[in-house]
This record gives C-alpha cells, sequence and structure tokens, in this order.
C-alpha cells in the first residue's frame, strides 16, 4: 500500500462546485485515470480518501489536500509522478495537482496537522473603512465571537487565532485584499467570521487559500514537508 | 459569440447551489458556433440536478454535435433564488456549456416529462427575452421545439411553442437541423419564419400547431384541421427500428456536483408490450426494440472507463424483461475495471420476472435497493388494470430479495383507478403486511416501503376515456391505507399529494384553450410547480375560475365514445378501436397477453410502419406467470416467433 498526499489548485468556475462536491469529482477522477485505490472492509465499500480542511464553496485556492490509499499489490511498479499527470489531464478544468509527497509510517491527519491559513480575502468595502476595521481588530485583546456549533450557542475568543493581518491593493480594480493567516487549531477559524467579529464589519467579495502550514516546533512546513513526507520532485518540476 | 460568465460570477456567490451553473462537467463540450450551422439550445424546464441525467436530452446533445450542420448545449431552469437576481440585473437565460444567451441560439427545444413542468416553460422562454406566444415572434426569435412524452397531448402548450416533435428523435433531429441549416445559410428561403415552420411540417413526426385551424362543437369538444395542402392531417410519431444503430449516449456526460440518477445508465430496450392499462409510457414507445447484449456489455464497460462512476443502471420500461438480463447483471461484475465495486442497479422491475437468478446475481456485485411496482391491491384491479401478475409472482419476488440478503423493498401502488373500490384499496396494506411477515423469516429488521400515486389518465391509452378521482376521493384513499398501515411494524408508506395530482390531470387531457391557465398561472408566480413547496393548489382553482374552466370537465368526467379528443391529429402508432376495445376489456375484468410471446392482437404499433419487435430471445424469462397469466413452465414453451405483418394481411382476415 502506498500513501499519497496530493496538494491542488482549485481556480476559475469551478470554485463555485462545494468541498462535498470535490470528493465525488476526485474519486471518480482516481477511478476513470485507473488508480488502484485501496477499499473499505465491510457491506458498502469506499475508497480510502482522506479530504483535508474545507474550503467554502465560490472561494480559489492554491493548496487543497488530500491523502489517498493506492493499492500496488498488483503492480510491481508505479511511476507515481506519471499517475499525478494523469489525474491533471481528467480533472475538471480548474483542478490541477501541483504538488505530492509519498508518506512512510504514521502521520497525523490533515485535519489535525494544519495548524494555519494564509488567506487573501478581497472585501467589498473601502480603504478607509478597512482601516477603521484593521485599527480595532489589531487594539484589542480579546474579540469574542458567537458562533453556533451542534445547535448550540459557542462563545470564543478568537483573537489567539488570528495569527497576521496586512492589507494589499489589488491592482486590477483597485479593490482592497486583505492577507490573513488564521490558526485551525483547536478549530478553524473562517475568514467569514473573522470580517464579521469587529463592528463595523466587512462584507467579503472573494476568498484565496494560499497557504495551509504546519507549525512544527520553529519550523513553519507544508503539509507536503512533514516528518515522514517525500515530496515528488520530478512532479513538481513537470508541472 | 457573447459568454455571460463575467457577469454570472459576481452573482453566483449569492445562491443555493452555484455549481448547478458552471457546466464543466466530464463530457461536456464548448462547440463553437458557425454561421451556418444550427445552434440547438437543449432545455429542461426544471432544475438541474433533476434535469442532467435526462437520457433524451444526452443523446440528442452528442447527435447534434456530431453534426457538421449542429451544435447543441445545455440549459435547465434556474432555481427560484437565481432566477430573482437575473430578472432584476436583466441577465437572459443561459447555457451552462458556454453561457451564451438563450436568445442566440436557433432553436430552443424543450423536454416535456411531466405537465407540471408548463408553467416553467413558460418561464424560460420569457427567461430567454423572447415573445411568450409563437405567434409574437419573427424571423429574429429562436425557434421554439418541444419533444418528450408529453407532446402526445401537446395541446395546452401549442400557443407557445412553434413545432413539436412526437417519438424517438435519434432520426428526426438530423433532418430538422439540415432543413434550418440550409434556411439560415442563405436568409432567402424560405423567406418567412411561416413558410420555415411549413417545410419543418413536412417531416414526419414534426406538428406545428400554427399551422391548424380549430373549431369548437356545440359542447366545446375541439377539432383540428390543416390551413393549407401539404400539411399533414395525421402526425405520426417516429420510431427507430433498431437500438444498435443508436449506441449513444457514447459519452455519458458526469456532473461536477451531485444530481438525481447519479450513475451511468445504459438503456437495455425501449418500449414495452406488457399492455399496462394506464401506462402511457408502454403505449406510445411500442414496438419493443431490445439493445444486443454485445452492446450492452461495450456500453457498460466503455461507460464505466469514460465517467468513473461506480454504479450502472441497465434502464428500460421493465428491464427484468430484458431477454438478457442475467448475463447483462453478471458482465457488470465481471468487468475487470469494476473490481467488484461496481454496483447495478435495475430501476424498473416486474415482479413476474425477478427471480433468485437475478437477485443472485445482483447480489454477486454490489447491491442497491429494490422497487416492485404491483400498482394494485388486489387480483381484480390488477386484472382491470392488466398488469397480470399473481399475489405468488410478488409473494415469489419479494421471497427472492429478502432470501438473498436485501433488507429492504419498495413497492409502488395507483389509487384512483377505475372500478376502484374499498377493497381494492385496502388490499395494498394486506400485501404490504404480508410482504413485511415473508421478510422477517430472513431479517428481524425487514422493511417495506409503500409509495402511493394518485392516478393520472392519459392520452393514447385505454384510460383516455376514464374520469380522474377527485382531490377529496383520493384522499380518502390515501387515508384508508395510511389507517390501515400506521399500526404494521415495518411498513412505511409514503403518497403523493392529491392536489397535484389533478392538475396533472387536467393538463394531460387538455386542449389548446387551456393555454391561457398555464400563462395565467405563470404570471401569478406557479413555477417548479413539480416541487411541492411551490405548489399551490388554491392558485389553479383561482386562474381557473378566473377564465371560466372547469375541472369537472377537463378532469372528472369520463369521456364518450365518439367524441373528439384533443390529442385526434396525432398518431402514436395505436388504432384507437384497439385502445377503446381494451378500455370495455377493463371494466369487464378481462386481461391482454404480451405479444411478445403470443401471437399479434394488432394494437397498430408494428403493423403499417415495417416494423416489427425485436427480441433477442424468443422465450420469455423465466418464473413466474409471465403477465400472461398462461401459468407458462419456465421458459420452456415455446412462443410464437415474430413476424412482420402488414395492414392488409390483417384487415384481410377480418
Amino acid at each position: 500500500m502506498i500513501q499519497l498526499r496530493i496538494r491542488a489548485s482549485k481556480t476559475g468556475k469551478v470554485r463555485f462546485a462545494s468541498h462535498r462536491d470535490l470528493a465525488g469529482v476526485w474519486e471518480r477522477t482516481l477511478r476513470i485515470s485507473n488508480v488502484p485505490l485501496v477499499y473499505s472492509q465491510g457491506f458498502s465499500p469506499r475508497p480510502k480518501i482522506a479530504y483535508g480542511l474545507a474550503l467554502p464553496t465560490g472561494s480559489e485556492s492554491d493548496c487543497e489536500y488530500l491523502d489517498i490509499q493506492i493499492d500496488d499489490s498488483k503492480r510491481t511498479s508505479l511511476a507515481l509522478d506519471e499517475v499525478c499527470l494523469t489525474i491533471n489531464k481528467n480533472l475538471p478544468a480548474g483542478i490541477e495537482i501541483n504538488g505530492a509527497s509519498i508518506m512512510e509510517g504514521k502521520f497525523l491527519s490533515l485535519q489535525q496537522t494544519v495548524t494555519s491559513c494564509i488567506w487573501d480575502i478581497t472585501v467589498n468595502e473601502n480603504n478607509t473603512k478597512v482601516d477603521l476595521w484593521l485599527d480595532r481588530i489589531n487594539n484589542t485583546n480579546e474579540i469574542v465571537l458567537v458562533r453556533e456549533r451542534k445547535g448550540k450557542k459557542v462563545v470564543d475568543d478568537i483573537k489567539p487565532l488570528v495569527c497576521s493581518l496586512n492589507k494589499k491593493v489589488r491592482k486590477v480594480d483597485g479593490r482592497i485584499v486583505v492577507n490573513a493567516e488564521l490558526g485551525t487549531q483547536p478549530r478553524s477559524l473562517r475568514p467569514s467570521e473573522l470580517l464579521r467579529s469587529i463592528e463595523p464589519p466587512l462584507s467579503e467579495y472573494k476568498l484565496h487559500r494560499r497557504k495551509q502550514i504546519v507549525e512544527q516546533g520553529a519550523k513553519r512546513l507544508d503539509p507536503l514537508e512533514v516528518a515522514g513526507a517525500t515530496q515528488m520532485r520530478t512532479l513538481i518540476g513537470a508541472l | 459569440m457573447t459568454s455571460l460568465w463575467p457577469k454570472l460570477e459576481e452573482l453566483l456567490i449569492n445562491v443555493e447551489k452555484p455549481a448547478r451553473y458552471i457546466g464543466l462537467e466530464r463530457g461536456a463540450l464548448q462547440p463553437p458556433h458557425e454561421a451556418d450551422s444550427v445552434a440547438w439550445l437543449l432545455t429542461y424546464p426544471d432544475v438541474y440536478e433533476v434535469g442532467f441525467p435526462n437520457q433524451g436530452l444526452q443523446i440528442l446533445y452528442e447527435i447534434i454535435n456530431e453534426m457538421p450542420t449542429g451544435e447543441a448545449e445545455r440549459a435547465y431552469a434556474p432555481w427560484v433564488d437565481l432566477e430573482k437576481i437575473l430578472r432584476e440585473k436583466g441577465i437572459p437565460l443561459f447555457s451552462v456549456d458556454t453561457h451564451r444567451p438563450a436568445h442566440e441560439f436557433d432553436v430552443i427545444a424543450f423536454n416535456l416529462s411531466s405537465e407540471l413542468v408548463y408553467t416553467n416553460v413558460l418561464n424560460c422562454i420569457d427567461l430567454a427575452g423572447i415573445p411568450l406566444r409563437s405567434k409574437h415572434r419573427n424571423l429574429e426569435h429562436p425557434l421554439v421545439a418541444a419533444g418528450g412524452h408529453c407532446t402526445y397531448n401537446p395541446e395546452p402548450l401549442a400557443a407557445f411553442v412553434d413545432f413539436f416533435v412526437l417519438g424517438d428523435g435519434e432520426e428526426v433531429i438530423s433532418e430538422l437541423t439540415d432543413i434550418i441549416s440550409c434556411w439560415k445559410g442563405t436568409k432567402k428561403e424560405p423567406k418567412s419564419r411561416y413558410e420555415l415552420l411549413r417545410r419543418l411540417s413536412e417531416i414526419e413526426g414534426v406538428y406545428v400547431p400554427a399551422l391548424y385551424t380549430i373549431t369548437n362543437d356545440e359542447k366545446g369538444h375541439q377539432t383540428l384541421a390543416p390551413k393549407h395542402d401539404g400539411v399533414p392531417k395525421i402526425i405520426e410519431k417516429r420510431t427507430i427500428a433498431n437500438l444498435d444503430d443508436w449506441p449513444y449516449p457514447k459519452t455519458q456526460l458526469v456532473p461536477i456536483t451531485e444530481v438525481v440518477h447519479d450513475r451511468l445508465n445504459v438503456e437495455v430496450f425501449r418500449g414495452c408490450t406488457r399492455g399496462c392499462r394506464f401506462c402511457q409510457a408502454g403505449m406510445i414507445t411500442r414496438p419493443v426494440r431490445e439493445r444486443s447484449l454485445d452492446q450492452v456489455r461495450t456500453m457498460v464497460s466503455t461507460g464505466l472507463r469514460r465517467t468513473g462512476y461506480d454504479q450502472v443502471a441497465l434502464t428500460s420500461l421493465s428491464t427484468a424483461d430484458y431477454s438478457h438480463i442475467e448475463k447483462a447483471v453478471a458482465s457488470v461484475g465481471e468487468d475487470p475495471l469494476s473490481c467488484g465495486q461496481t454496483s447495478v442497479s435495475l430501476p424498473s422491475l416486474r415482479v413476474d420476472a425477478f427471480t433468485v437468478g437475478i437477485a443472485a446475481t445482483i447480489q454477486g456485485v454490489k447491491r442497491t435497493g429494490l422497487t416492485f411496482a404491483p400498482e394494485a391491491g388486489t387480483w381484480r384491479m390488477r386484472q382491470v388494470i392488466n398488469k397480470l401478475i399473481t399475489e405468488e409472482d410478488l409473494y415469489g419476488a419479494v421471497e427472492s430479495a429478502f432470501s438473498q440478503g436485501w433488507r429492504r423493498v419498495k413497492l409502488y401502488f395507483l389509487i384512483g383507478l377505475p372500478t376502484e373500490t374499498d377493497e381494492d384499496t385496502l388490499g395494498i396494506a394486506d400485501l404490504a403486511k404480508n410482504c413485511v411477515e415473508i421478510g422477517r423469516k430472513y431479517t428481524k429488521n425487514a422493511s417495506v416501503t409503500v409509495s402511493v400515486g394518485g392516478f393520472v389518465p392519459k392520452p393514447f391509452t385505454p384510460f383516455q376515456w376514464f374520469g380522474q378521482n377527485t382531490t377529496s376521493e383520493l384522499q380518502r384513499k390515501v387515508n384508508l391505507v395510511k389507517d390501515a398501515t400506521s399500526r404494521m411494524r415495518g411498513v412505511q408508506l409514503k403518497w403523493h399529494d392529491p392536489k397535484a395530482t389533478v392538475i396533472e390531470g387536467v393538463l394531460s387531457r387538455g386542449d389548446r384553450a387551456l393555454g391561457d391557465l398555464i400563462e395565467e398561472v405563470w404570471k401569478a408566480g406557479g413555477t417548479f410547480q413539480e416541487w411541492s413547496e411551490h405548489f399551490d393548489l388554491e392558485r389553479w382553482l383561482i386562474a381557473m375560475d378566473n377564465l371560466g374552466f372547469s375541472i369537472e370537465w377537463y378532469a372528472y368526467r369520463h369521456r364518450e365514445k365518439y367524441e373528439p379528443l384533443p390529442w385526434d391529429h396525432l398518431d402514436a402508432g395505436l388504432y384507437k378501436d384497439f385502445l377503446w376495445q381494451e378500455w370495455r376489456d377493463a371494466l369487464e375484468e378481462v386481461g391482454l397477453e404480451d405479444c411478445r410471446w403470443t401471437p399479434c392482437y394488432d394494437c397498430g404499433a408494428c403493423t403499417g410502419y415495417g416494423l416489427d419487435h425485436v427480441v433477442a430471445s424468443t422465450s420469455p424469462p423465466v418464473g413466474g406467470s409471465q403477465g400472461t397469466w398462461q401459468d407458462l413452465e419456465t421458459g420452456s414453451v415455446a412462443p410464437q416467433l415474430l413476424t412482420i405483418r402488414n395492414k392488409r394481411e390483417i384487415e384481410a382476415k377480418r
């Protein structure tokens, strides 16, 4: 059994497909690409694919991850970089594998291992409003956010999850982009939650996930670089 | 070519399930639009998830795109949230393939699979930005066409649709495209839209409502007569002789987002001669044309490879009747690609043809739910509707299922059938109870879901003369079954809303005058009428009242033998006297055998067309009474070989 961690981008029209929709797309694409998958046991066997942190529908991303288990018992050799290129040919326009690692031994799931995400949040508001919002968020010690979880109201201080905030201006149309690194442990802080956490709130025009980060001690790693992962350099080169 | 995508992109973040509108499905095309080729917008007038899997639409999509003179894209009715935004922003209906506006196409062609989508057809025409009524359109506007089962009574939509096409679309689509392409190329001949429609009306199977004058007799019955020479008095449906000539869809589309029937669909045969008297599909799609086993196997294996699906449905009106059913099912499991992970579903199963053999073959691969359709609760009632399956057949099938490891079966029934008594209705509950008891022998969790629908009489069936049950009568019958099953362990009851059933009934046998009703209900906001949360009977009743239409006249009254019917100018291949005889036989509780395995009784479907049933096996499938009520031994009686007969031969015999 080979464990493969894949990183893929999601841009263009396909950004409107939901995280759940894409699970189906991956499953079918892997079958079309003749990737021998490992199936779960039992009455209704499912291929063993684990998806990373959900991306809000409508957002773009350079870094969506999934872990798949490949059954290599029937084939003596599998050129994994070629497999990835075949998968790329069969994926819908806008989804493309841009990196992969072979994973050895035991490793944490994507949900557990990722500690923060970097987002470009293009907002609808103008510069003045964004500055006011940034000012307030930077000068408060506690940001109380009421969220609903499993039907119950949960009150959290989300300030510790706001790792960094920067402002950029988009050249094409002058829209303001808030570049934010947001923590994902114990629970992800969503960009939309961040925007409405301070009055007057901002509203999102478009989201783009730039990076997912695994913090291990002083190191900040890509999930393809964690311990036990061997990155497929040829593949990266080919792409 | 104009793409509306940049405008749409900004809006989609605010709507439910935006993936419905992005296209990008595997197998989808972005055809270039050439000056002299015909651009078809194949439109399903309901939401994407429902319309996407439609096989008719996908078959035509491929055939047109293979033609040098045609290109096809798809559109679906935008859900109410997006529609509201489109109207606010002045954005028209668009194709999902290239997001071109609908009015840039040459033909907007609708698939009509249910009467309740009629208001959505109007909504789509209006959203396309073209005049609602046919008579207000000119050469600048796309043609509006419609096909599908509801075209066997096209009159309620006649004012809005330029031409209807009856029957199988595979051949006629090219003939239409050729004529429209010639016209488009020269822009000269014919000079007017009217002349173009006249030319189209010369194609067999094409009905152009504008070319007929309507007369109403003193009682209000409508009759049609052609306005010109050369316009056919009777429009005959199209039938393809051999399904093997049309292995479509070759590349079934695979959606990105979840849709209904989300699986590979392979049609194993078209048509059905079981002769159930309530079933319009079985009447209008005759004769039976089976696909060869080889082709079915090829379509399954290439289909799996191209789509990546892990589920295959072998589709038809009664799949267990397919001559090679066991081999076809087995071949799915044997396919190397499936690795034993592919499941098979057989959507339409007759209980008398479902055997332990089939059950065992399906369970070799991954299994899905099983649905049987006994349709009625008593043998008497089943004789009336000619669904000649005995209680033993049903119990045998259910036993096959439970003994092979199924824990749940679904049973479909109709209520409101001709001559139905409360005893017949309550028979439904008895059957369900007995089925659960059989299941308990094998599993303590045996469960039977009973689904009850109100019967709607349809054109070109023996029951086209029957006065439909009223809503309150249907509701009373639903309540009877509800009370009877409420204490039964393992029995779940589901039923259709009788309020929607009555409107389906009004439209199904309605005449041209009903166009005003559809328009009025649409204007009052009555779209997506197939969706219970959007259906409002009151809206229809108010409109009928305003316009002076009577439900009694359109739905509840029995038709008389000689009264003109609004679809008399169409020919579904069935002799009217055959249908009338069947209606009389129904009332006398006399059954009729399946002509695949017994001598021809000449319904009209084969004779005169030079057609014949294409059945691979001359013996009926094994097991049960085979719907013939003849107590056939398991396939051992060699029935009469089917031969082509012509009309004269049969008339001479009379």
